[in-house]
Order: C-alpha cells, then sequence, then structure tokens
C-alpha cells in the first residue's frame, strides 16, 4: 500500500482525498490526514452564513464518519510541526512520527495582519475560522449595550466586505478602512468601486479610503485608530481583513523551496522541489502566484491525485481567476481580463439610480469578449463568462451583451446549447458541458439533483446552478423529452395534471391518489401540494385529511421556533369594533400569549401551547372571530385605507370593499398564499400594488391591478382593467383568482407563476377581461362553488371532541412539553433562544 | 443543552428490555405521528397504516433541539421510510435514524409492536 499523508484539512485537502479515494483502486492507497483544526474541513467560502445561523455540522464539507467508511485516518487538533524530506516522515505537535511515500501540503493561508502597534489588543479580531467567527459574536455581544457601538473592518476587499456584512447584522456602526483609493481594488475598477461604494453607504455603512492605520489604541482593549493623514475614529471592536499569507513555515524549515514574498513553489504537476513532495490550495505559489479562491485549489487537487497515481495531469495555463459575489446584497462579479487590456475596447453601461455599473472589454477587432466588470447587477454573469472563455463570436451590437437586446424577441446570447462541450460550466468541480449533457443523455438525469449526484455540478459554491438548469432544460427539449415539472419522485405529474386528474377522475383522497395515479408511500413534498389542490377542487377543510397537511395546516396554526404555535382571528380589512378587541386582549392575558400587531392589519397572538389551541379558539369564536388562516396557503389578508368614509382625498369606500372581498375569498386554498389590498385613491395607502390582488378607486371607477407581492423579491402588481365598476371587478377576480389556482405550481406566488405564463399580462387580459378561451363561465362556477362551501376549520374543531383530541402533546400522558421554555423580553415573553 | 441528547440511544429489537405499553391502537393518526412519554423522555411514535408498519423515534429534532418531530410529515425517499421536521425539513430514516437530507447526527430509533390492540415501545432500560 501507498501511504499518503495530507497536511491541513481544508477545503483543498478535504477535495484531495476525496478525488484520491474516488479514484484509487480499493486497498492501493492509505490516507492520514493531520488538521490543526478541532473539527473536520468545512466550507470556509460559506462562512459568513454562520451569522445567518448556520452551524458548524452544516459547514461541514463531510462528517467524521465519511472519512471512517473510506478507511481514511483522520487527526484532528494536531499540528504538523516538522517535515523530514530525507527519512520521509512528518512529526506531529505530540510527538509522533508518521512515514509517508507522498506528502501533500495543504496548509492554506492565514490572516494577514499588519504590524501595527497595538494589534494584541482586546476587540481586534481575523475572519477565517469559525472560532473567529465566535469570538467576534461573543464579543459583539459583550459590547452590545444601549447605545450602537462602533466597529471598523479593516480591508476592503472581497473578506473585509463579508465581514463588514456580519458586523452590521450584529447591529454595530460599521466603518470600513481600506488603504487603497477605491473598495475591491483587485476586482473592481473606479467607477465600478465608486459605485459600490454608494450602494453600501446607503445601507449605512461608512467607507473610508486612502487611510493607513498607524496605531490602534486603547488601554488593554481596543478604543481608537489613528491615520498617517492625522485623523482617527474611536471605536470597541476591529476585524483585520487585510490580505492573506501562505502557511508555508513548515516548508521552509525543511528545506523546500519558497517564493520570495512566501508560498511553495509548485510546477504544472504541483510537484515542490521534492518529487515526493506536493504543495495545493492556498499555500502553493504557481506561475508567482498564490490564488486565494478555492477553484484554481480544487484543480490542484485534481492533478496531485492523478500524479499520485501515476498519471500525467498538468495543471492548465491561465488559471482563472473570474468570480461572482453577493455582498450585503449587491451582486459583484469580474472575469477574464476585467481592467481593459491594450488594445481594447470598452463598453460601459451605468445607471446610478438603480446602482447597475456594468462594463465589457472587447477585442479590437469587435470579434471576441476579453473580460468585465459587473455590480449591482450579474444575472448575465454566466453566460458573459462562457462567451469570454470560449472565444465565442460576438452579436453584431456587442453593447447587446450588456444592454439587453432592444426590439425583437431575439436573445443577445443565443441558446445555452451553442456554447463548445468543453465549456467549463463548474469550475469548482471542473465540470464541462459535455459532462453535464451526458449525464442527461446517457445517464438519463431529468433533475438538477441528479446531474448533480452523476456530475457534483452545482455541489460547491453553488454559482452555476442557474446555467445547469438551463442547460438540462435545452437539452431534454432537444431530445424531444418534455420538460416536466414532476412534483416529486411519487408523482410524475406537475399541478396543473394532477388538478386535472383528481377533479376528472373524482379522486377524493391522497391513498386514492398515490394508488391510482402516483407510486409508492408519498414524502412530505407531494402530501402537502396534494392537500393544496383537494382543497381547491373540493374547498374540503384541512381537518378532513389531516395526515398530509404540512404541520401549520394539520393544527391549524404556525408553528413557532419552540414548538408553540400562534393564534391569528380574521379581522376583515382591519376594522375591528372595540368590543372585539377587548376580547382578543383577555384571551391573550388569560392564556399569557406575546401579543403583536401584524404587517396584514391584524393581531397576531404567539406562544400558544399545542393543548391550548382549542380552548383559545372556543372563546375567540364564541366572540365572533374566524379563523385567519394565517398557517394555509390560503387568502390571507385584505388590507384597507379609511377611504372616502373618513379620508378627504377618498374616491370609495375602500373598507367596505376590502372586507367584502376578505369575506368572499376567506378560506380558499391556492398554490401560495394570496393577498389583497383595496385603496381608496392613488395615494395608495392600503399597497394595494404589492399584493396578488390590488384595486384602487378613481374618479372614474375602480382600477385592478393583479399578480404584486412583497417578500423576497417585490413585484409591483400590473393592470388588469380599467375604470370598471364593483361587479365587474369582483367577477374578474373571481377569474383570475381560479385561474391561478388551477394552473400554477405548489408554492408560486402569483408574480412569479405570471412571470411564466406565455404572453403575460396581455394573455391573463384575454383569458380574464375578453374570456377569449370561452372558459370564464367555468371559472366563475367554480369560484362560486368554493365561496358557497366555506366553513371555519377552528369551528369546526372546538365543535367536535374527537378533532380537538388531535391537540394532546401526548397521547398517552395529560403533562405538557417540559422542554419548551419561554424568557422575558418587554414585559411580555418570547421562546427561548436557539 | 447537548445533554438532553444523551439521553436518547438508538435500541435494536435484541437489545429490549422493557416493552412499554403505550396506547391502544387508535389513539394514533394513521399514515403520521404522534407522542408518547415515557418516564423522562419523549418518543415519537410513526403508524405507516399503508405499509401496515410502525416507528418509532425520538421526538427531539437535532437540529434546534426541539421536541416537534412526531409532528412532521411522514414519507419515504426510495424505500426508505422518513420523517421529515416540521420546523425546517430536515429529514430522517425511521429505520437507521440516519439525517437524510443534511449532516445532522442521526437520531435514536426504538422497536414498536402491536399486541392486543395495544402499541408497545421497546427500551433497553
Ligand atoms: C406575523 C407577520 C409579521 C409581523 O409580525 O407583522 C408575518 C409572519 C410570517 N410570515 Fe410574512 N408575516 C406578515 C406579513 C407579511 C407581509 C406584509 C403584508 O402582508 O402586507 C409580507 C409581504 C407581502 C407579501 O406577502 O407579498 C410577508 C411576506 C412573507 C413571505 C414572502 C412571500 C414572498 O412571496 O416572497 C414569507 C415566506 C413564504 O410565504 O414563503 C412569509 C412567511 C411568514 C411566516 C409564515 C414564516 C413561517 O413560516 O413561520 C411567518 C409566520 C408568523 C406566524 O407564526 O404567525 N411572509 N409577510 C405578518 C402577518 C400578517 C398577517 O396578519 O397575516
Ligand atoms: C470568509 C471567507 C470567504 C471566502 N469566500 C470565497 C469565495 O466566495 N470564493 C472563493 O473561491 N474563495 C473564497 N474564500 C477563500 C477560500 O476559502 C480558500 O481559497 C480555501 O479555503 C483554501 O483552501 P485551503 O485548503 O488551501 O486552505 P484552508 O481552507 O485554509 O485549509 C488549510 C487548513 O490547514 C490547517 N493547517 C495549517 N497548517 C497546518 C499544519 N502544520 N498541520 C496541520 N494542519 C495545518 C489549517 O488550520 C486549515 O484548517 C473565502 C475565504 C474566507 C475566509
Ligand atoms: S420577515 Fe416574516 S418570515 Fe422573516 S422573520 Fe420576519 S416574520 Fe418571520
Ligand atoms: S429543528 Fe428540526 S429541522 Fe430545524
Amino acid at each position: 500500500m501507498k501511504k499518503v499523508i495530507v497536511i491541513g484539512n481544508g477545503m483543498v485537502g478535504y477535495k484531495f482525498c476525496e478525488k484520491l479515494i474516488a479514484k484509487a483502486p480499493a486497498g492501493s492507497i492509505l490516507l492520514t490526514v493531520f488538521g490543526e483544526e478541532i473539527r473536520p474541513a468545512y466550507d470556509r467560502v460559506h462562512l459568513s452564513e454562520y451569522f445567518s445561523g448556520k452551524t458548524a455540522e452544516e459547514l461541514s464539507l463531510a462528517p467524521r464518519s465519511w472519512y471512517h467508511e473510506k478507511g481514511i485516518r483522520l487527526f484532528t487538533g494536531e499540528l504538523v510541526t516538522e517535515i523530514r524530506p530525507d527519512k520521509k516522515t512528518i512529526i506531529t505537535h505530540r510527538g509522533q512520527s508518521f512515514a509517508y511515500d507522498a506528502l501533500v501540503i495543504a496548509t492554506g493561508s492565514r490572516p494577514f495582519v499588519p504590524p501595527i502597534d497595538g494589534v494584541n489588543k482586546s476587540g481586534v479580531f481575523v475572519y477565517r475560522t469559525i472560532e473567529d467567527l465566535e469570538a467576534i459574536t461573543a464579543y459583539g455581544q459583550k459590547i452590545a449595550g444601549g447605545k450602537r457601538p462602533k466597529a471598523a473592518v479593516m480591508g476592503g476587499g472581497l473578506l473585509g466586505l463579508e465581514a463588514a456584512k456580519a458586523l452590521v447584522d450584529m447591529e454595530l456602526e460599521t466603518h470600513v478602512i481600506e488603504f487603497a483609493p477605491r473598495l475591491m481594488p483587485r476586482q473592481l475598477d473606479e467607477a465600478g468601486a465608486d459605485l459600490l461604494r454608494e450602494t453600501i453607504e446607503k445601507m449605512g455603512i461608512q467607507v473610508h479610503t486612502s487611510k493607513q492605520t498607524t496605531l490602534i489604541g486603547g488601554n488593554g482593549r481596543i478604543q481608537e485608530l489613528q491615520f498617517a493623514d492625522g485623523s482617527s475614529l474611536d471605536l470597541e471592536m476591529l476585524v483585520i481583513s487585510a490580505g492573506i499569507r501562505p502557511r508555508d513555515e513548515l516548508a521552509k524549515n525543511s528545506g523546500l523551496t519558497t517564493g520570495p514574498r512566501g508560498g511553495i513553489l509548485i510546477d504544472g504537476t504541483c510537484r515542490t522541489s521534492h518529487r515526493d513532495i506536493f504543495a495545493i490550495g492556498e499555500v502553493a505559489l504557481y506561475q508567482e502566484q498564490i490564488y486565494g479562491l478555492v477553484a484554481p485549489g480544487y484543480d490542484m487537487a485534481e492533478v496531485t491525485a492523478e500524479q499520485i497515481l501515476g498519471g500525467d495531469k498538468n495543471m492548465v495555463d491561465q488559471i482563472d481567476m473570474s468570480t461572482k459575489l453577493k455582498l450585503m446584497g449587491v451582486e459583484v462579479a469580474s472575469f477574464g481580463e476585467h481592467f481593459a487590456p491594450s488594445p481594447a475596447r470598452s463598453i460601459v453601461f451605468e445607471d446610478k439610480y438603480a446602482g447597475i455599473y456594468k462594463r465589457i472589454n472587447i477585442s479590437e477587432d469587435g470579434s471576441k469578449l476579453l473580460g468585465g466588470i459587473l455590480v449591482g447587477d450579474a444575472g448575465d454573469y454566466n453566460m458573459l463568462l462562457q462567451i469570454a472563455q470560449n472565444g465565442m463570436t460576438l452579436p453584431p451590437n456587442p453593447e447587446d451583451l450588456i444592454l439587453g437586446s432592444r426590439g425583437g424577441d431575439s436573445q443577445a446570447f443565443g441558446s445555452v446549447l451553442d456554447l463548445p462541450d468543453s465549456a467549463q460550466i463548474c469550475a469548482c468541480e471542473s465540470v464541462t458541458k459535455g459532462d453535464i449533457c451526458s449525464a442527461i443523455v446517457d445517464q438519463n438525469c431529468e433533475s438538477v439533483k441528479s446531474i448533480t449526484k452523476c456530475t457534483k455540478a452545482t455541489s460547491g459554491c453553488g454559482g452555476c446552478k442557474p446555467m445547469v438548469a438551463d442547460l438540462l432544460d435545452a437539452t431534454l427539449k432537444s431530445m424531444g423529452k418534455t420538460v416536466k415539472q414532476t412534483i416529486c419522485e411519487h408523482f410524475p405529474y406537475s399541478r396543473q395534471e394532477l388538478f386535472d386528474l383528481i377533479l376528472v377522475k373524482e379522486i377524493k383522497d391522497y391513498d386514492t391518489a398515490l394508488d391510482e395515479i402516483g407510486h409508492g408511500h408519498g414524502c412530505e413534498t407531494c402530501k402537502p401540494a396534494l392537500a393544496s389542490v383537494f382543497a381547491s377542487v373540493y374547498n374540503e377543510t384541512a381537518t378532513v385529511q389531516e395526515a398530509i397537511q404540512d404541520t401549520n395546516d394539520r393544527f391549524l396554526a404556525n408553528i413557532q421556533r419552540n414548538g408553540s404555535y400562534s393564534v391569528v382571528p380574521r379581522i376583515p380589512g382591519g376594522e375591528i369594533t372595540p368590543d372585539k378587541l377587548i376580547v382578543i386582549g383577555q384571551v391573550a392575558k388569560k392564556y399569557d400569549l406575546y401579543s403583536k400587531i401584524t404587517g396584514g392589519q391584524r393581531i397576531d397572538l404567539f406562544g400558544a401551547k399545542l393543548h391550548e389551541l382549542p380552548e383559545i379558539w372556543a372563546e375567540l369564536i364564541a366572540a365572533g372571530f374566524e379563523s385567519g388562516h394565517a398557517y394555509g396557503k390560503a387568502l390571507r389578508t385584505v388590507k384597507s385605507c379609511v377611504g372616502s368614509t373618513w379620508c378627504r382625498f377618498g374616491m370609495d369606500e375602500s373598507v367596505s370593499f376590502a372586507i367584502d372581498l376578505e369575506n368572499r375569498y376567506k378560506g380558499i386554498r391556492a398554490p401560495h398564499k394570496i393577498k389583497g389590498g383595496v385603496s381608496g385613491c392613488i395615494r395608495e395607502c392600503a399597497e394595494a400594488r404589492c399584493k396578488d390582488f390590488g384595486v384602487i378607486a378613481t374618479e372614474n371607477g375602480w382600477n385592478l391591478y393583479v399578480c404584486g407581492n412583497g417578500g423576497a423579491k417585490p413585484v409591483h402588481a400590473q393592470l388588469l382593467a380599467e375604470s370598471i365598476n364593483r361587479e365587474d371587478c369582483i367577477r374578474y377576480i373571481d377569474r383570475f383568482l381560479i385561474y391561478y389556482i388551477k394552473t400554477a405550481a405548489p408554492l408560486t406566488r402569483t408574480a412569479a407563476w405570471l412571470e411564466k405564463l406565455e404572453g403575460g399580462i396581455d394573455y391573463l387580459r384575454q383569458i380574464v377581461v375578453e374570456d377569449r378561451l370561452g372558459i370564464a363561465g367555468e371559472l366563475e362556477e367554480q369560484m362560486n362553488g368554493l365561496i358557497d362551501t366555506y366553513s371555519c376549520e377552528w369551528k369546526e374543531v372546538v365543535d367536535n371532541p374527537e378533532l380537538k383530541r388531535r391537540f394532546a402533546h401526548f397521547v398517552n400522558s395529560d403533562n405538557e412539553d417540559d422542554n419548551m421554555a419561554f424568557v422575558g423580553m418587554r414585559d411580555q415573553k418570547m421562546p427561548r433562544p436557539w | 443543552m447537548e445533554a438532553i441528547l444523551e439521553q436518547y440511544k438508538q435500541v435494536t429489537e435484541a437489545q429490549v428490555k422493557v416493552w412499554f405499553k403505550a396506547a391502544a391502537v387508535e389513539a394514533f393518526p394513521k399514515n403520521a405521528g404522534a407522542c408518547i412519554k415515557y418516564r423522562d423522555k419523549q418518543i415519537a411514535v410513526f403508524n405507516f397504516a399503508r405499509k401496515n408498519k410502525w416507528y418509532a423515534c425520538q421526538n427531539l429534532c437535532p437540529h434546534k433541539m426541539e421536541m416537534v418531530l412526531a409532528r412532521g410529515l411522514t414519507g419515504a425517499e426510495g424505500d426508505i421510510p422518513k420523517v421529515a421536521c416540521p420546523l425546517h425539513k430536515r429529514t430522517f430514516s425511521l429505520e437507521t435514524g440516519e439525517n437524510l437530507n443534511a449532516d445532522l447526527p442521526p437520531i435514536a430509533t426504538y422497536p414498536v409492536k402491536i399486541q392486543d390492540g395495544f402499541v408497545y415501545v421497546g427500551f433497553a432500560e
């Protein structure tokens, strides 16, 4: 057995293990890995997600058991202190000595800390490991007092800005200090950097460029920074992100050749100055450069694995340093020769208002794309990168590449299928278009997930996912296969097909559906999807087939962080009498519920235990309340403004109309939640144009807008009909909602549905207003059927002892969940934090 | 916090010392889960009525340490029976306890038997 030792269990060291084990014949290699960190390799690229709740386990690249299964000996928390090339052994800080036939150094890099007075003060951090982030969080919590403490990041490069985002999220007043005259000096030109600066300054981050820090002041802990220009900044915390330095100390001490500014020198086979010793990742110096990105490191891992097994794979000559990132919600990308090379022409597009800057560099003869910079909108990054990397021919007006082709429907880019087979789609895993297409054609992959399984594409940074999905779509289409959006492995149909099948075959329950049109035993995807179809077809409440409902629907309440639930009674149009307000207050007090006015003009009561839900609802129902369906993919609220009833500008009675609409559509189940709004005039205080349907009163009648939403991707609703009366308005909303309910994919809001609807809003208008398909009558009838069969599901439960029993925490005991815990907050309570 | 996880250890049929009589079969919903209490443990019990099989596991989700798994949707991935946590949809095999869609540690599963219309769960202590 060949003995291979890896020093360093970071991203690249791990990737090497994965590749070597996959390639080596079973039993031919004894692989031993030493990592200084206490845990096995984790995803450093997504390290910042630790702040948004990802756990160390979730960041892990493979659990310990993986190494075990593959027969890899993994020593974590063990530092290698010496290499003896003459004896072919290494020695660890525990004094253990191990022999190797081939040695791979993957020790990565360390953050560079400039030699400034005071860097050792407490409150000064670097940003590289999970432990760094833990320390930053802990310190941040310690200094968070009544006022907003100040913190700064030294370094306005890519990592510095990521660290700044973390500080902002910790609600610290955040400053970024950059030595160079602009942000991200390595990736961006001046105009791009200026625009990025403006955008992030709008988010409240203060940027200081051309600042050289000379002293970190403070008594024991950091209190101020002093700069070469004589100015200073008071602050309580500093994160240094001033670049990286390769961890080549081991190599230097054992006589391997290193570069004048650090890094272990390697050749195209990733060998160091000793034949049996390889270096890969951020510690390796290749073509006089250190590459601070994973993709080149993964290439080195691949080459080294091949070389050790006797292959002859070499590094490519041109290392690609293209990057696309999302920094504080701003997309930033640079690719190819992004600074204008000469001779070349540049085309620049800038929209300061929208915060977008795009620049592409084109060969002098206008035939090739050399590289570019994108700030604010990097949606076309993948395609542009491919065009540049593969030397593809440009359209006659190259500016179309960043402006989009104007006039006509032709696409500036052409199709993904035009890419050469050698085009590298997934840089992290070196997967080409050819690999992906052959997975689709030869290995019958029909989903992105199965392509990932076959080829590993998308499993690195995930940036190539949209392109893989496009390739899948286009390839399947070209094979004459209809591209099917099947909902899961148990039903080979789209939601629309299921809807029609269930209606036509009169299937009444989930088990029958599985037997007649599906297979297997179902899962957490198809169960709620079918529950929604049954609800839309038969207006069946969630109590009938409880076992297929998602948890919120099953218990008719939204589950909260600690497993408790919220209670949201319907308050149509946001209008409520003082008496009813009092009842809500009394109930909340009696059951000790956290109370809050929601963004939907009603009141949410949080912290109810499962078994309390029926009692709470019994009291609310007795006072005339109904379920608010806050838990369902159903109508939520129809927001209103006071309208002509009180408001001096009001054109019509918006509250009355909102209440009528909310009562009309309450309880109706849909592919996703539906929200409405009614405003009394174009000042739009009810935000009707942010809703799935919105109505606005004008001098000439009502204007009806559809397919808007707030949320993650805000979209304004579009005008469907103008100056219409109340009856027509209701009729059009009826038709629109049923058409959406019947044809949308699961969990698709109306805006996303419209985006996919061929013909867009014009086509929708033809169906809903002009009745071009002749189905308007049918749609209205279906809506009337749903409205006639409405019943409040909480009333059903409260009146039915058998249904009530479902709300016990234990089936064999009256005890409560003793693990559920609350803590106090501003005179109310909240779940114990995770 | 992690201490509570320590209470739940995988039990195989061969290791069973106590068959705990939990409740009558009718007390459990079909094709879904419910929770039972055994000493200071919370155990989720699932009735896969379609296959006529029963499974049991810890009620505690190892993701955020909440007692919620009994309220999750059940199903199958290929032939593996599974439960999806209602909070963030992490899924676990009900046979081996393995986390199927992320890198969480496995959950403990327990043997179940049905006798004379009652559900029994097997414990090693
Ligand atoms: C309580 C409330 C926040 C508040 O304290 O004000 C809230 C709370 C939740 N929202 Fe919301 N949203 C609330 C108003 C809104 C609004 C404002 C509005 O309706 O005018 C929006 C933006 C408008 C919109 O939807 O277009 C909003 C956009 C979302 C989204 C993003 C939807 C999207 O299409 O992008 C989600 C996620 C989802 O549904 O997938 C969401 C999901 C949620 C969930 C259900 C998350 C969850 O699954 O636990 C929260 C449940 C709370 C609970 O247990 O009751 N909530 N949410 C508001 C309840 C309104 C109500 O009375 O029913
Ligand atoms: C916050 C952050 C965001 C990033 N974002 C991106 C991005 O978006 N895109 C991108 O391409 N790259 C990104 N990077 C860079 C990327 O993480 C690195 O390129 C990659 O981790 C390098 O892998 P490596 O294995 O060479 O080094 P590392 O991942 O640093 O691993 C080296 C390991 O070796 C250990 N070690 C060192 N010396 C010894 C020794 N003597 N004995 C035992 N063990 C030792 C170290 O403790 C470490 O665990 C980011 C980095 C950070 C910190
Ligand atoms: S925005 Fe909505 S979903 Fe997000 S935390 Fe607030 S309430 Fe929850
Ligand atoms: S708590 Fe179970 S998946 Fe998050």
